[in-house]
């Protein structure tokens, strides 16, 4: 996707600064960014959560959030300034020469209009085109974007269309009015990596057919080197670096940018196969649940061995996350048992005994809304050790202070804090300790890392890890990235429609020969290779057109 | 769509449920009040023999439940025995039956029998009134649903500005106010001062549309000022509520007009929540308004219900009850069934 570069260029950014008020003072999200983008030409924005990408994303159409407010610097779109432009004048430029992908597509369509209408509605009220003409380019759009039935799917209500086709119909809906500018941010984010491929490789394709210029906003290395031509480092709302995506994957200049490359690098060291004779912690055997008559779960069964960790990888609507419940008692299966450590667990978790509750605790993927809010880290840490252990007093005290420390957070500092007052990660660590209060055998995590940082999750899994060593652990790890997979599992098991599809020890299974659907999975993680995505979709259709022959 | 006609069979069925509870409470709370129908009736003429003797005519002698299932039409409507020892009751007086023939003529037979005060059947008694409420509650929705839409859309639109404010003040100034003393108000104003309106809302059945809408306007006005508020500040709290949204910041990045951001995007899928206090409100307008009525000398239910209260004319009171729960009954149903269909997700599953 090379851009055909002209002189002046499309947007310019001098010096921007963006405001966000905070309690009574207003605190800096970006600090004097200088950007440049030419026609046709796709720029990378990245960085974690924080850095102020999406702030910068909107700030290229005028738009600035509630209580947000550019504070300095300039924005110029096609010779228009737009920090000084009427509200009217930015309107007629949204939507119709500078269009925006959002991040969860599921959730920026109006859940009470037809897809076609919410389509319409740009080209109709810009004047673009009348509405007979823009359904016919929707269907055009919508077949360029490869939508299932393109004839009839903008007929549909968002709820009746799965993520990957949303997101795809969001893509056809900025390419509406064709606009010179379309920002993406973090479009592929909420997706499944199958999905994630399919959106990625329409998204390129149709920027590159009407030559649209794209800021395309990702946290994601590898997805940003599929897709840009330049990319640009964002750090605390300050530009680390900017550079050619081939300079800057080769050879990035800043400490920063190294340590972002180089955070996939995590890998415990494999632990030896369990003795033949090994009693597991856990036993899942011949698992078949669901809701109703529905079935969710098919004859799901593995072991989970003290000391080591199962990967249970799948895509969403596998079953992951249901296996889960059955376990935990929340939902009794049809048919199959849960053995704990050779006793056999009654299918409901009301029936079980406290002890047999304590020795299974979980720690979920959104640790914001697993907190009470309410309740200070020494009563959110303290419950489980007064309920569980029965401790009390200076006994508890002490027990929290313990817990605290082992999570590597200061307790003096933090004991009395609410969860509002801690970071992502933070928060993440309590829910680590909420769950080793009661002294388990066994904890669930599901999806702990997926809605943090790198870095972060990164530090998360270390912690995970060195807890693991020293409680003698037995880990059921849910996720849905493989990269999480490699660096932590011991074992994987691959989920697919409520099936269990593949399971063994990590090295078998992530070495060939694979499974078709392993291997899917597999080779849909994208790669930090610029040429990764294109040499995908070569083999894949190399390898279709040798089937059908 | 065949979900949402079992949703209204199911709870239309429900709702005659309701009923059945609703009048069983009625009758037996009317019970509860000292003196019946004959004391009152007679009032300071009354002497043991008289009372009884009414008492024996109309049957009021028997036993309630007995009464109760007559009124229903569970039991024959000739129970009771005159003073001559002759059998008569509701069905002989109305015709149907004979002391020889009996015959089931209550409530299930759609006979709401006679009032026990003038004699006239209660459906008739009823029918002008029924009416009439009926006129004023759809007169004052028809200004007040509008107006308070409207003012809740400007005022979301304008949300923290002057206009919202005072807007908002002014409609809970309104609300707060008892409505007997809008009411004086509005007539101070609008009658006494000006003499633009009518003071006295005494429609008959004879008078025209326009006329009616005329000598109407007061009490409808009244009303609108005292239900205003809670659709209104509904409205702009539903719709402000969703202004977070995604999709409210994507028709925003999409170039749309603010006024088109609202109506659009935000209103239709803030619905559910007001068409339900709506039909609150719609509810409130039917059975709620006896104090207005009383103020501009309306001929309506609420009056009807008062008076039969006082004199214990029970069929009246059963059959105002039963029509105010009905009342209740329908526009909920109405409300749930329209916040059903304003929500796709609901209409297509899948």
């Amino acid at each position: 996707m090379t851009g055909t570069a002209s002189d002046t260029p499309l947007l310019t950014m001098h010096g921007l600064s963006i405001e966000g008020r905070a309690e009574d003072s207003w605190t800096g999200i970006v600090n004097g960014i200088d950007l440049e983008l030419h026609r046709g030409e796709v720029l990378g924005l990245i960085g974690e959560s924080g850095a102020g990408k999406s702030t910068l994303g909107l700030a290229a159409m005028g738009f600035t959030r509630d209580g947000c407010r550019i504070s300095g610097g300039e924005i110029v779109f096609d010779g228009i300034d737009l920090t000084t432009a009427s509200e009217a004048k930015k309107r007629h430029l949204r939507g119709a020469r500078i269009a925006y992908v959002a991040q969860s597509a599921a959730a920026s369509f109006n859940p009470a209009h037809k897809l076609m209408d919410q389509y319409c509605e740009g080209p109709v009220q810009h004047g673009v085109m009348g509405r007979a003409e823009a359904r016919k380019d929707a269907v055009d759009l919508y077949r360029r974007m490869q939508l299932p039935d393109p004839e009839n799917i903008g007929f549909r209500y968002p709820h009746q269309v799965s993520g990957g086709q949303l997101q795809r119909a969001m893509t056809a809906m900025a390419m509406s009015c064709r606009p010179d500018l379309i920002i993406f941010d973090e479009p592929t984010t909420a997706l499944d990596v199958t999905t994630q491929i399919e959106v990625l490789a329409a998204i390129r394709k149709i920027v590159d057919e009407f030559d649209t210029a794209a800021i395309y906003i990702t946290h994601d290395l590898a997805v940003v080197a599929q897709m840009a031509d330049r990319i640009k480092v964002l750090l605390k709302g300050d530009e680390v670096e900017e550079a050619d995506t081939r300079t800057m994957l080769a050879a990035p200049k800043e400490d920063y940018t190294r340590s972002l490359w180089a955070v996939r690098s995590h890998a415990r060291a494999q632990q030896p196969p369990v003795a033949g004779d090994a009693v597991p912690v856990v036993s899942v055997q011949n698992i078949t649940a669901g809701y109703g008559t529905l079935n969710v779960l098919e004859n799901v069964g593995f072991d989970i061995h003290a000391r080591r960790t199962v990967a249970v990888v799948g895509e969403s609507g596998s079953g992951k996350s249901t296996t889960a419940r059955v376990i935990t008692g929340l939902l009794p299966p049809h048919q199959g048992r849960i053995v704990f450590e050779g006793e056999v667990l009654p299918p409901d978790y009301r029936r079980r005994s406290r002890d047999q509750l304590r020795q299974a605790q979980m720690i979920y993927q959104m640790a914001d809304t697993a907190l009470n809010p309410k309740l200070r880290i020494r009563e959110v840490i303290g419950r489980p050790a007064q309920m569980y252990l029965g401790l009390r007093g200076k006994a508890l005290e002490a027990r929290i202070r313990d817990l605290l420390s082992l999570i590597e957070l200061e307790p003096d500092a933090y004991i009395d804090r609410l969860p509002s007052e801690l970071s992502g990660g933070q928060k993440q660590r309590i829910g680590i300790a909420r769950a080793l209060a009661a002294e388990p055998r066994f904890i669930i995590c599901d999806e702990v890392t997926s809605a943090l940082d790198q870095l972060v999750a990164e530090g998360i899994l270390k912690l995970l890890d060195k807890l693991q060593s020293e409680f003698d652990l037995a880990y059921m790890f849910i996720t849905h990235d493989l990269a999480t997979v490699k660096a932590i599992a011991d074992e994987v098991v691959v989920m697919k429609e409520g099936r269990v599809i593949e399971q063994g020890p990590k090295p078998q299974v992530f070495a060939p020969p694979h499974d078709p659907y392993t291997e899917l999975l597999l080779s849909s993680v994208p790669e930090m290779d610029p040429d990764w995505l294109t040499d995908l979709l070569q083999d894949r259709a190399d390898a279709e057109r040798c089937a059908r022959q | 769509m065949s979900h949402i006609l079992i949703m209204i069979a199911k709870r239309l069925a429900f709702g005659v449920l309701t009923l059945f509870f609703v009048s069983i409470l009625i009758f037996g709370a009317t019970e509860l009040l000292p003196g019946d129908f004959a004391e009152e009736f007679l009032g300071q003429s009354a002497t043991p023999e008289t009372v009884a003797a009414i008492r024996r005519q109309l049957g009021l002698n028997l036993p309630m439940h007995i009464r109760y299932g007559e009124w229903l039409g569970i039991l024959p409507g000739w129970t009771s025995m005159n003073a001559e020892g002759v059998l008569t009751g509701r069905c002989i007086e109305a015709g149907i039956a004979t002391a020889d023939a009996p015959a089931y003529c209550g409530v299930l037979q759609g006979d709401f029998g006679n009032s026990l005060s003038n004699r006239r059947p209660v459906a008739e008694l009823l029918g002008t009134r029924l009416g009439n409420t009926l006129f004023l509650a759809l007169y004052a929705a028809a200004i007040a649903v509008p107006l308070s839409l409207m003012l809740g859309i400007l005022a979301a639109l304008f949300r923290n500005s002057v206009f919202d404010r005072v807007v908002n003040a002014s409609a809970l100034t309104s609300i707060s106010f008892p409505e007997f003393f809008v009411a004086y108000i509005l007539i101070f104003w609008l009658a006494g001062m000006g003499g633009l309106f009518p003071s006295m809302a005494t429609i008959r059945p004879a008078t025209d549309f326009a006329e009616k809408l005329y000598l109407a306007f007061l009490p409808a006005l009244t009303l609108t000022l005292v239900v205003t508020a809670h659709m209104m500040r509904m409205t702009r709290a539903a719709i402000i509520n969703l202004l977070a949204s995604p999709y409210i910041e994507m028709a925003r990045l999409k170039g749309m007009s603010p006024i088109r951001v609202i109506v659009r995007h935000a209103l239709p899928n803030a619905l559910a929540p007001i068409i339900n206090v709506i039909a609150l409100n719609l509810a409130y307008l039917i059975t709620g308004v006896v104090v207005v009525e009383v103020v501009f000398v309306y001929p309506g239910l609420g009056q009807l219900m008062v008076d039969s209260v006082a004199a214990r004319d029970m069929p009246v009171v059963q059959a105002v009850a039963l029509i105010f729960a009905a009342a209740y009954v329908l526009l909920n149903l109405t409300a749930d069934v329209l916040a059903t269909l304003s929500n796709p997700r609901l209409v297509k599953r899948g």
